[in-house]
């Protein structure tokens, strides 16, 4: 993948002649302060990790074709496995009136909420980048984009499925067993080829922001099964077919946003027929305070409630949680923001702690700061094998 | 039973309010006579159909430390509401590709959003903070939103002449009570009704900004656009400049470019 990535580059080098503000480039240094000892000797504790992420974009044709090419590569001291690169976008845009055509690897979003994302499942979860799944693999795909005056419509067809990251055995925030990632398993017979398709409305119905969205296809989420390969023990992922119908809503008024998603699944599951069936739910509101005590201050209060239908072993760590943050945003020249989270399981108590806090350090460099802190970990609850990996991050980004 | 004390009260009263009422009849008057400037500026300005402009800011703090923000904009005039509009930043680079859409309206808060392009998402944000800085500068979000006549009532104060040019100065006041603002004062030239400066006077009625427009241009034969605007914040000694460059009019912008799904790919 990376000889590709720099034979593409340096195909495209002699456009970027044409208008420099067309490229944009930034790398980024991350240093990770684990408070705890490592629970395998195998893995390591402080971390270092550089980032390189470049965008080329170049339009053509009054504006009706683009093409966007967007590599994306990491280098981290320990864990070989979060040592990768990637092709977040490589696509080809035609418009022609109401419609547009891509054709190409894309990345996109769905969905309204803060604490947790159901209804976004076009793109993978590059999960070796951070835990909170905002960070995405690339999609191959041919799509279109309809707009209409009853809403924009939005159609997918996507001949390569891409395996979910994992951190490697000397990486930290891993189940105790390391995954196999050269052995993943399928369901469907077509294994990464299998064609998965996806549909979605979307519309703007005066204060409210509404989607309706349909999939057919691999679950990005694996199943993690637990296998004895030569004496060790290891995680097999297994990926399973999937129908999902996805919800997501937003209704703004005033200072709140009241926030809505809702998924409901089938999958074909070879280990427990029994459990085809479930749905989840994340909803609540964000509401500001505007221009606190006569400053530029804003500060917010988000609420929002998970709840998911499996249960047992199946339960996702999302399945009967109440997260409640606070946004600061200073509104000043450096745009500093903090966001703060608690996430706590109504039923086992353990609690996920966030806390994400950036500020520009003058006109090309940021900087952030992350921590999270895994609290409550008792050995019947879901975050018990990140016990000992709460960390604080701290992210120097330079833009050029 | 009125007595003789409630009856000397009563005139007393009725003193006090005899010269109130004269002003009364006058004050409506100048508030016929600020309204009818405000409209007849807003004529002139109708009909541009749609626009496109780049920017630069420049924010400055009281020690002269200086920022820059290169930005884009295109905004299409609608009728019978406020105009809508797409604004996109190309630096500082952090922020590169950020996209801001909105629909401005007469008198409803504004519908807003914003597109995020690390994560590819576009949110719908909430538009109460009309009062707060857009992009830490010293420009609210109602300085920058599109001017109607409505969002305001009116009183005309006097003529003024400076710079050689003869001036109408009014004072509008903010109807929406989340406004930043008591007041403005604004001097608008008598030829072409064009805006040359603004002070802004903050809820407790104390001198908050001052915005002056500079090196005014005219497009289509009809419209004025102003390549500079200053805005200097008396408060805090902070201020911001707005070069304004590439005024294009008539571009044959349609609603279909002014929507979420445009935002997303607005460059």
């Amino acid at each position: 993948m990376p000889k590709l990535l720099l034979l593409i580059l340096f195909a495209l080098l002699p456009l970027s002649q044409l208008n420099a503000a067309e490229w944009s480039s930034q790398i980024g240094i991350e240093a990770r302060h684990f408070f705890d000892n490592a629970l395998s000797p195998q893995q390591h504790g402080d971390n270092l990790s550089l980032t390189f992420e470049s965008e080329f974009y170049h339009d053509w044709d009054d504006g009706q074709q683009r093409i966007v090419f967007t590599p994306f590569a990491r280098i981290d001291q320990h864990d070989s496995e979060r040592s990768h690169a990637d092709l977040r976008e490589l696509y080809w845009r035609q418009t022609f009136n109401n419609t547009d055509l891509y054709v190409g690897v894309r990345k996109l979003f769905w969905g309204v909420t803060e604490s947790l994302h159901l209804v976004d499942i076009i793109n993978q979860s590059d999960t070796v980048e951070n835990l909170d799944g905002e960070d995405k693999l690339g999609q191959p795909m041919i799509s279109f984009f309809h707009s209409s005056v009853v809403g924009d419509w939005e159609f997918f067809l996507m001949p390569w499925f891409r395996e979910r990251t994992f951190p490697g055995i000397e990486g930290r925030l891993r189940p105790p067993f390391v995954v196999d990632q050269d052995n993943a398993q399928y369901e469907s017979g077509d294994a990464e080829k299998h064609i998965d398709s996806a549909l979605r409305w979307s519309h703007v119905i005066d204060d409210w922001d509404v989607g309706l969205s349909w999939f057919h296809g691999t679950d990005r989420t694996p199943q993690l099964v637990t296998q004895t390969i030569n004496g060790a023990v290891m995680l097999l992922p297994y990926y399973a077919q999937l129908d999902q119908l996805g919800v997501d809503a937003q209704y703004t008024y005033e200072s709140w946003l009241w926030k809505l998603e809702f998924v409901s699944r089938r999958h074909d599951n070879r280990f427990s027929p029994d459990l085809n069936r479930s749905s989840a739910t994340v909803g609540g509101f964000e509401y500001t305070w505007y221009g606190l005590f006569s400053s530029a201050t804003d500060i917010g209060l988000v609420m929002e409630y998970q709840y998911d239908s499996r249960d047992g072993n199946r339960a996702p760590i999302a399945n009967n949680d109440i997260a409640i943050g606070s946004r600061l945003t200073l509104n000043d020249v450096q745009d500093s923001t903090l966001l703060a989270l608690v996430a706590s399981d109504l039923d086992q108590r353990e609690r996920f702690i966030s806390l994400e806090g950036s500020r520009r350090l003058g006109e090309e460099m940021s900087i952030s700061l992350e921590a999270r802190f895994f609290s409550n970990t008792a050995p019947q609850t879901q975050l018990f094998w990140l016990r000992s990996d709460d960390y604080l991050e701290l992210l120097l980004t330079h833009y050029f | 039973m009125i007595n003789k004390k409630h009856y000397a009260l009563l005139i007393t009263l009725v003193a006090m309010l005899i010269p109130n009422t004269v002003f009364s009849m006058e004050d409506e008057a100048l508030v016929k006579r600020g309204l009818e400037i405000a409209i007849e500026a807003d004529r002139r300005d109708n009909g541009f159909g749609d626009s496109s402009s780049s920017l630069e800011m420049i924010l400055r703090n009281r020690h002269g430390e200086q920022s820059e923000r290169q930005l884009r904009n295109k905004t299409l005039e609608m009728k019978d509401d406020g105009d809508k509009a797409i604004i996109i930043f190309d630096t500082p680079r952090d922020v590169k590709g950020t996209a801001f859409l909105s629909f401005t309206h007469k008198l409803d808060a504004d519908d807003q959003w914003l597109y995020l392009p690390a994560l590819k998402r576009v949110k719908r944000i909430a538009s109460r903070n009309k009062a707060g800085p857009f992009m830490g500068s010293e420009f609210a979000y109602e300085d920058i939103s599109s001017q109607e006549v409505e969002k305001y009532s009116y009183l005309y104060i006097k003529d003024d002449t400076f710079a050689e040019r003869d001036h109408f100065i009014i004072d509008r006041d903010p109807v929406d009570p989340k406004s930043g603002y008591k007041r403005q004062r604004v001097w608008l030239d008598k030829a072409e009704y064009r805006i040359w400066k603004i002070d802004f006077y903050d809820r407790k009625d104390t001198l908050l900004k001052t915005l002056t427009y500079d090196d005014y241009n005219q497009y289509l034969g009809q419209y004025w656009r102003a390549n500079v605007m200053d805005m200097v914040n008396h408060q805090t000694g902070k201020s911001t400049r707005l070069n304004w460059r590439d005024f294009s009019f008539r571009n044959g912008y349609s609603e279909k470019e002014f929507t979420k799904g445009a935002l997303k790919k607005a460059r």
